[in-house]
């Protein structure tokens, strides 16, 4: 038997160069997921304070109301298009604040493809329909109720506003008084993709 | 200066994990609301009540324990309100401080009250302030306001403190 130096065992040891490339792209892959996680982590908006009922990236749960207009309001009847969902009420004053900007994004996006709804977590329609109207809402408004705010991972503050995909997908969930530009800029990122 | 092959991805590793651990701790819960014209402003200090407190207060057994009091969103309350609270009307509306008035008249003005709401960031609550001042015009003298910093969702159910449903 022969006898191994240490020298010997190092060197069989160190890997060659196909065992340095493939260390190499393990960690580039590895670099990636994690700059990747962040990407999603800073698209994802500000994060729910109730994380484990985030839906971010899951199917916008369903509904169907009657909007202040009497019209019939579905979810489902928007796929295809992005839907800015904000829940929102009069007391609400965080709420009044982003809610010129929803108006003219719903003028200024709306051709290629935005949709905003409001649902009002008010006790009194008749507040709500005054608000609408002084606002100029351009953008149909429901009445919300416990059994929508459940579906929504329980509404527990406002204002709450979600971003969905033109196939339905909530990509984004904005709890709080939130920086606008954070909401634009996901919307800006959602509307070019079909 | 040079990058070795072999160094750029542990560079790359490096930069990217420090992205991330910037985004996990500089994206904010909430937006921190500027103080703005919320009633809250109304409220001493030493009148605010904070939820690991209330919380203690409401697990501990004998007398002691407040009568909670949610003056905001009804709603909001048949959503999730704190165990055993009682809803006692919009503080932010006429017809809701009547309704916390007649709520309250039955008891001694020395009773231990807690009102909270949580509709929205502590700042902005239209409520608590005018429900606050209406049980200290009517002679209450150990009422208590819940400090809910973003909201009730946030600052008590996520925490998992005591929550019911009026449904």
């Amino acid at each position: 038997m022969n006898a191994v130096t240490s020298q010997e065992i190092a060197r069989k040891a160190a890997p060659g160069p196909e065992a340095g490339h493939a260390r190499s792209f393990a960690l580039r892959r590895f670099a990636l997921t994690l700059l990747l996680v962040a990407a999603c982590l800073a698209a994802g908006g500000p994060r729910s304070a109730h994380a484990a009922t985030s839906l971010v990236h899951k199917r916008a749960p369903e509904f169907v109301r009657t909007d202040l207009g009497h019209k019939r309001l579905d979810l489902n009847a928007y796929r295809g298009k992005v839907v800015l969902l904000n829940f929102w009420a009069t007391w609400c004053a965080p709420c009044q604040v982003e809610m010129p900007s929803f108006v003219a994004w719903q003028k200024k996006y709306g051709p290629q493809g935005l949709q905003v709804i409001g649902i009002s977590l008010d006790d009194d329609p008749a507040l709500v329909r005054s608000l609408v109207g002084k606002l100029k809402l351009n953008y149909p408004v429901a009445m919300g109720d416990v059994k929508l705010g459940d579906l929504y991972g329980g509404v527990l503050g406002l204002p709450v506003t979600y971003l969905i995909d033109r196939h339905g997908m909530i990509q984004a969930e904005f709890q709080g008084e939130t920086d606008l530009n954070k909401i634009k800029t996901q919307l800006q990122f959602l509307l070019p993709s079909r | 200066m040079k990058f070795t092959f072999v160094s750029r991805p542990s560079v790359a590793v490096g930069l990217a994990t420090m992205v991330l651990l910037f985004v996990c701790t500089h994206c904010p819960a909430q937006f921190t609301p500027s103080t703005g014209p919320g009633s809250t402003n109304l409220i001493p200090q030493a009148q605010l009540i904070q939820p690991e407190e209330l919380v203690h207060l409401l697990q501990a057994t004998g007398t002691g324990k407040p009568l909670l009091l949610q003056v905001g969103s009804h709603l909001l309350f048949d959503e999730a309100h704190i165990t055993g609270s009682v809803y006692a009307g919009a503080g932010s509306q006429p017809t809701g401080l009547q309704q916390l008035q007649s709520t309250v008249a039955s008891f001694s003005k020395k009773k231990f009250i807690v009102l909270y709401c949580g509709c929205c960031p502590w700042d902005r609550c239209p409520n608590l302030g005018p429900a606050f001042k209406q049980m200290r015009d009517m002679g209450f003298s150990n009422v208590k306001v819940l400090y809910l910093a973003n909201n009730l969702g946030a600052d008590w159910v996520a925490k998992g403190y005591p929550v019911e449903r009026s449904h």
